[in-house]
């Protein structure tokens, strides 16, 4: 016999869970944070940490802790959780597991918008900080509406299929259009685009955090905020049309907003792919499918993972740095694969 | 009623006589043609370039070869290993692709979409780094092998999953597996600082291809297309489906098997050349199937006639978009397959 449970108390019961992990995830960041601050070429050691935190260290210690460290873990934090939940978004929009920036083809596109504005502007020095957002939100909207548009037939509407297999074939197109674009530049502005393009967190100073702090304020809350819409489009489109959602209208305005905090991320931190993929998989594991849960839950694995990422990199060669994009990429690949060997067609 | 049923069947049966129809008249117009417009090809690649050079010096230079002209030392050297490599690449990617879509039924096989070769490079990248100055005889081999431990990953993936081995799993594996072993490959450069080696060869090009590359190469790669001849008839009973090939008395694993063989060792020995060059096993097969019909005994040589044009005048364009500079081959073919690709999967009526 089934045990009766009634819907509330269950729902009850999920929400607990739900905390708990969010308080459990949010333990292991600060740990991995204390962590990361103490990997690198000088360490420091927690009790120097916290002395340098609340304003007594030694010059040296502040400087690295303030103009080196905390820049990029932040930053790190912060398009993890972007990512994550770009990569949720997408995959209840188009309700297909494997939906993912990355794969989709945003990620190059916005990319490839990144190299246009470097090849093109004047000089390196002064790299405009905070266009670069706003450009990369431009490349990647375009590569969406391209994306759609292309796997969109009449009649049919979007399956799916066609949607991954279009992004995969675009991201092709742009990445040979990087190709073609990297090797005109001059040696400079190319070993710049290198480090990007493989997903390096470069943004070591406070001008990246800051230039990417409101796409993420802005967006990541509207989206937690869209949660019950996502639950009801999950039901599918002809349910949530029943149930009285706009549906085309939500569809659209949820997937700008996970386009901008792909774009925004992606500016900032070069080709990171896979995060919005293995986030929202691991997120729904832990705490069920439901978004006001799913989402915030995502985002926390999302930031652990880029950080962890980020710490590995700079650990595993030293004293040089394996670019964090690389260390995703290990991590994630199997694990789409693995997925990718679960799901049925 | 009746007879309007009855002329639709008829209608139905022409038109799928005529989707089955095979064209050898135009098969061999495309081999003769082909043959002519590749030795034109060659003519005007070697006489192009930063210093241009007449078309009766290359005449000179190949058949009365004098090591005292540097114009003929220039096309010896540089050019004609060059534009043959391209050729050769050329014909064992599209004839590669050719095999693969045929015997798996599966219309967006490639080896570059497949993980063969982002398998044969990882090799190629861990050669460069652990044994460098290993020679090129030992470097196309274990192409060979990164090629098939990329196959096998992509294809045992697809295999495993619920629901088979569908063509859309196969691409997204293999792309999953391309950006695994690129990003291993980058950490790989990093480390052992081969990243500015590394870097030119992932983009793809034929620029450095030396004589002594192709003289290793010809070998493999002529007995494989002749082996895929050989094979062609074999292959168009299974392009019919298993189940009638295996109707029709054929011995299926072992024409797999050797499918399989030539696809590695065209693809590895390719990749070993000129890098990861994607497309083109996509492209011509599906012209070719087009062009001359189903029958592989003509789609195969036909394949790589186009396959060698393509590469040709391929490379003839990344010379000419901004010189001196070259653009890689690989960009090149790319910009030209993924509109085709898409046209692929759109047109594509059947869940892929």
């Amino acid at each position: 016999m089934l045990e009766k449970t009634s819907p509330a108390s269950f729902d009850q019961a999920r929400n607990k869970k739900g905390l708990f992990v969010m308080l459990v995830l949010s333990i292991l960041i600060v740990l991995v944070f204390i962590i990361s601050v103490n990997t690198g070429y000088i360490r420091l050691t927690p009790i120097e940490l916290l002395k340098t935190m609340f304003g007594s260290g030694t010059a040296k210690q502040e400087l690295i802790l303030f103009d080196f460290r905390l820049p990029r873990i932040v930053i790190s934090v912060l398009i993890g959780a972007g990512l994550a939940v770009s990569g949720a978004v997408m995959q209840g929009v188009f309700r297909n597991s494997l939906a993912d920036p990355g794969i989709l083809g945003i990620n190059a596109g916005a990319g490839l918008m990144v190299m246009l504005l470097i090849s093109f502007y004047p000089t390196t020095a002064a790299a405009p900080v905070f266009l670069l957002p706003l450009v990369a939100f431009f490349g990647a909207a375009v590569t969406a509406i391209l994306i759609y548009s292309l796997a969109y037939k009449r009649h049919e509407g979007v399956s799916p299929i066609r949607l991954l297999l279009t992004g995969v074939a675009i991201a092709a197109g742009m990445s040979a259009a990087m190709i073609v674009l990297t090797l005109k530049l001059d040696p400079d502005k190319y070993k710049f685009v290198a480090t990007w393009l493989a997903g390096s967190i470069w943004g070591t100073s406070w001008k990246f955090v800051l230039s990417l702090l409101p796409w993420i304020l802005i967006l990541l809350p509207y989206v937690i905020f869209k949660a019950r819409v996502m639950n009801v489009l999950n039901l599918g489109e002809q349910t949530a049309t029943g149930l009285g959602a706009a549906v085309n209208r939500e569809q659209f305005k949820l997937l700008a907003a996970a386009v901008g905090l792909a774009a925004a991320s992606v500016a900032v931190s070069g080709g990171i792919g896979f995060v919005g993929l293995v986030g929202p998989h691991l997120a729904r594991r832990l705490v069920g499918p439901k978004h006001q849960l799913m989402l915030p839950t995502a985002a926390l694995l999302g930031s652990l993972l880029v950080l962890i990422a980020d710490t590995l990199g700079r650990w595993i060669l030293q004293p040089s740095e394996v670019p964090t994009g690389i260390v995703v990429a290990v991590i994630g690949a199997p694990y789409f694969l693995y997925l990718l060997a679960r799901t049925k067609s | 009623m009746n007879q309007q049923a009855t002329t639709r069947m008829g209608i139905n049966k022409q038109t799928q006589q005529e989707k089955l129809r095979s064209r050898p008249w135009v098969a061999t117009l495309i081999l003769v043609g082909g043959l002519v417009a590749l030795a034109l090809g060659i003519a005007v690649s070697v006489s192009f370039g930063a210093a241009d050079i007449k078309l009766s010096v290359v005449w000179t230079a190949i058949f009365h070869f004098n090591p005292e002209i540097t114009e003929h030392q220039i096309i010896m050297d540089l050019r004609l290993p060059r534009v043959l490599g391209g050729v050769m690449v050329g014909a064992s990617f599209a004839v590669a692709g050719a095999i693969m879509q045929g015997m798996t039924r599966n219309p967006l096989a490639d080896s570059g979409l497949m993980g063969i070769n982002a398998g044969a490079g990882f090799a190629l990248a861990l050669c460069f780094a652990f044994f460098p100055g290993l020679s090129f005889m030992y470097l196309i081999f274990y192409a060979f092998l990164g090629a098939g431990g990329g196959a096998a990953i992509v294809y045992g993936i697809g295999s495993m999953a619920k629901g088979g081995l569908t063509p859309t799993r196969l691409v997204l594996a293999g792309a999953a597996l391309s950006l695994l072993l690129q990003a291993l490959s980058e950490g790989v450069a990093l480390y052992f600082n081969i990243g500015q080696d590394l870097a030119f060869w992932y983009a793809g090009g034929v620029a450095g291809t030396k004589w002594v590359q192709l003289k290793i190469m010809l070998p493999w790669v002529g007995g494989a297309i002749i082996g895929g001849i050989i094979l062609s008839r074999s292959i168009t009973m299974l392009s019919l489906g298993e189940d009638i090939a295996k109707g029709l008395g054929q011995r299926v694993g072992l024409v797999k098997l050797a499918g399989a063989l030539i696809v590695l060792v065209l693809a590895g020995s390719s990749v070993a050349v000129v890098g990861s060059v994607g497309f083109i096993g996509l492209i011509i097969p599906h012209l070719t199937r087009y062009l001359v019909g189903v029958d592989y005994r003509w789609i195969i040589p036909c394949s790589a006639i186009l396959g060698s044009l393509l590469a040709v005048f391929a490379d003839l364009t990344a010379r000419m978009i901004n010189p001196p500079h070259e653009t890689p081959l690989g960009a090149i073919i790319a910009l030209i397959g993924v509109p085709f690709f898409l046209y692929l999967a759109r047109k594509e009526k059947r869940e892929l």
